[in-house]
């Protein structure tokens, strides 16, 4: 056990490590001086010099990554130059909006996937199933963003159950929360959904195969407690795992989606800091965000590894 | 078919002469072709693919031609307009006619699509093979493979484009940085197998060199794989694009994108709904068009992979 612990805590650093050279090179993309770029054209030579300075562009590149990432690793992701706060504040301020959105498109996605996918896999080729083929296609066709402003003036415009955009914190009241919250949730959670049936259906299908399943069913174990009993509980493995990846996607979709529904979460930051060319924001979210998705599937697939001995042992 | 069998019998007289080998060939040829048009007809999703996507070819191609309309041309008297016969999808809040913009919009998505899926595949091609061939390469290679891929799609691109400024050129190398991980995986994982196989170690034994190896008789076993994910590459490389112009960090304003004609109708969508509904409308058929390509393509050529898929 604590070898595989150790083994795979061992390959997550050099994607770490690799992703972080990624996010940190990102300012060389810059055509031009950044500092510049980022003060417009008004700005005086001393002005630009003296931020040169300040984000330390001077200095090696080595020297450079060196002192981004050592501070980084202890939480300082820098300055923003427009708020004038620090980044991990910002993203401190934004990150709740952003996960609620996430988790309740989570468990949309989790609620319709589960049962259409087990009952897609119990009844291969029966109506379910055909559903699950047409939804999945769905899912990868249509971009959350087209389907929220399509619920938007279903919902909002014209029948105007829902309002339009804005967000409320759950300091507010749960319901109060949830009504700003829905309709982005549902757009982010029908998409998810459509990905993970599949996942819960192969999967499913997978165990249906084993023999000991058919052992099972020749001892009369009832269709209820051989999907949930026996099936369910060994094909897991492949439904957390898109479960838990899944974060990350939604994280990223939600940035598209909170700025159609005016909700202040990371995706709002991120897309206002690109407006404002705010170089240290847009390197502090995406790397905060990478690194939360990859460290996600590193604890997934090592509470996994406990569960299953099976995982541990391969 | 059964003059090819008549030869191949042991009591036939020898090696056939070059000329019945050439009609054999030819006749092999034709056969392949039958069966080849026969599995497509069979496969609906290849069918109904083709059909949009021919659809979504002739509106690109022809987009001048087809609409006659320039759709830059402002007309502030009409803005805003609801659908009617003059203008069939309705004015935006220029007034300009939004079926010419939508038509404009859905070639510069599939001319997007179209340059990153090449281009991701042409590099992940390329990285792909040499790293499932040379072992000290795929150590590097695919460390910074791993390092992108763990990047959700979206915001990698953001970031870049956030640092390169919104251009048509730059979106394109944006995207193709995305995606080249998730081809070149493809391509190393066929390679790796393609690798082992005997006829390779039997290239080497009569001293084929490396080069020689990879491109004549690994690189032909991945194409398979590569243009199936390719062709999905094509439709999650239009979502991106319109994501990134529908938040300003894609292809800059005037001209018409379907990300840029949404990011429109959002401003508008209380009065304007035409505004939304048919750019979006584009969007989801371009991507249905792509994604059913794919499956109809996949069922063609890796049939092995849909079979395994049945079977689960």
């Amino acid at each position: 056990m604590a070898f595989y612990i150790a083994r795979r805590l061992l390959a997550t650093i050099p994607v770490l490590f690799v992703l972080s050279v990624i996010v940190f090179l990102i300012i060389y993309l810059i055509p031009g001086d950044p500092a510049a770029v980022m003060l417009g054209d008004g700005a005086s030579p001393e002005t630009i010099e003296a931020l040169r300075e300040q984000m330390g562009l001077n200095l090696p590149l080595l020297t450079q990554y060196g002192t981004w990432i050592g501070h980084a690793l202890q939480g300082d992701l820098g300055d923003s130059y427009f708020m004038r706060q620090s980044v991990r504040t910002a993203l401190a301020e934004h990150l709740g909006p952003t996960l609620s959105l996430a988790v309740l498109a989570e468990i949309i996605a989790v609620v319709i996937a589960l049962p259409l996918g087990i009952r897609a896999a119990s009844r291969r080729g029966e109506a379910a199933d055909k559903a699950l083929t047409g939804f999945s296609l769905f899912g990868i066709t249509v971009p959350g963003f087209v389907l929220s402003m399509f619920t938007v003036l279903l919902f909002s415009v014209q029948l105007k159950w829902l309002p339009v955009s804005g967000y409320k914190p759950i300091s507010d009241g749960l319901w109060t929360h949830l009504q700003y919250l829905i309709l982005p949730a549902i757009s982010l959670g029908v998409v998810q959904a459509a990905l993970l049936a599949r996942v819960v259906r192969s999967s499913m299908l997978d165990v249906l195969n084993e023999s000991y399943v058919k052992t099972a069913l020749a001892k009369g174990v009832g269709e209820r407690g051989l999907v949930y009993r026996h099936v369910l509980r060994n094909a897991w493995l492949p439904i957390l795992t898109v479960i838990g990846g899944s974060f990350g996607t939604l994280i990223a979709g939600a940035a598209v989606i909170e700025s159609i529904f005016n909700i202040p979460g990371m995706g709002q930051l991120l897309v206002n800091s690109v407006q404002r060319r705010d170089y240290s924001v847009i390197q502090g979210v995406v790397l905060f965000v990478a690194f939360a998705y990859v460290l996600v599937n590193l604890v997934v697939d090592l509470l996994y590894a406990i569960v299953d001995p099976r995982i541990r042992l391969k | 078919m059964t003059s090819i069998d008549a030869s191949l019998e042991p009591n036939s007289p020898g090696t056939p002469n070059p000329p019945d080998l050439a009609a054999m060939r030819l006749q092999l040829r034709r056969e392949n072709r039958k069966l080849f048009a026969r599995r497509f007809f069979a496969s609906k999703s290849a069918v109904i693919g083709s059909a949009l996507l021919l659809l979504v070819a002739v509106v690109s191609l022809l987009a001048p031609w087809l609409t006659g309309r320039d759709p830059y041309a402002l007309d502030v008297v009409n803005r805003l307009k609801p659908p009617s016969s003059h203008s069939l999808f309705g004015t935006d809040n220029f007034g300009r006619d939004l079926l010419t913009r939508v038509v404009y919009g859905t070639r510069m998505s599939a001319e997007v699509g179209f340059a990153v899926a090449i281009a991701s595949s042409l590099i992940g091609l390329v990285i792909g093979l040499y790293a499932g061939y040379v072992k000290w390469l795929d150590q590097i290679l695919m460390r910074v493979m791993d390092g992108l891929f763990a990047f959700p799609a979206v915001l990698l691109a953001i970031a870049m484009m956030a640092a390169l400024g919104p251009s048509v050129g730059n979106l394109i190398v944006c995207l193709t940085i995305v995606f080249v991980p998730s081809i070149a995986r493809i391509v190393r994982s066929s390679a790796l197998i393609a690798k082992e196989q005997t006829y390779i170690e039997a290239m080497h034994a009569v001293g084929a060199s490396h080069n020689r190896i990879i491109w004549k008789h690994i690189m032909p076993s991945t194409l398979s794989p590569l243009i199936v994910q390719g062709s999905f590459i094509f439709a999650e490389a239009i979502i991106v694009e319109a994501a990134l112009s529908f938040l300003g960090a894609g292809i800059p304003a005037p001209t018409p994108s379907l990300g840029n004609l949404l990011s429109d109708g959002k401003l508008f969508i209380y009065n304007s709904s035409w505004m939304t509904i048919f750019p979006g409308l584009a969007l989801v058929v371009v991507v249905l068009a792509m994604n059913l390509f794919g499956d109809g393509l996949r069922d063609l050529l890796d049939p092995h992979a849909r079979r395994a898929g049945k079977k689960r």
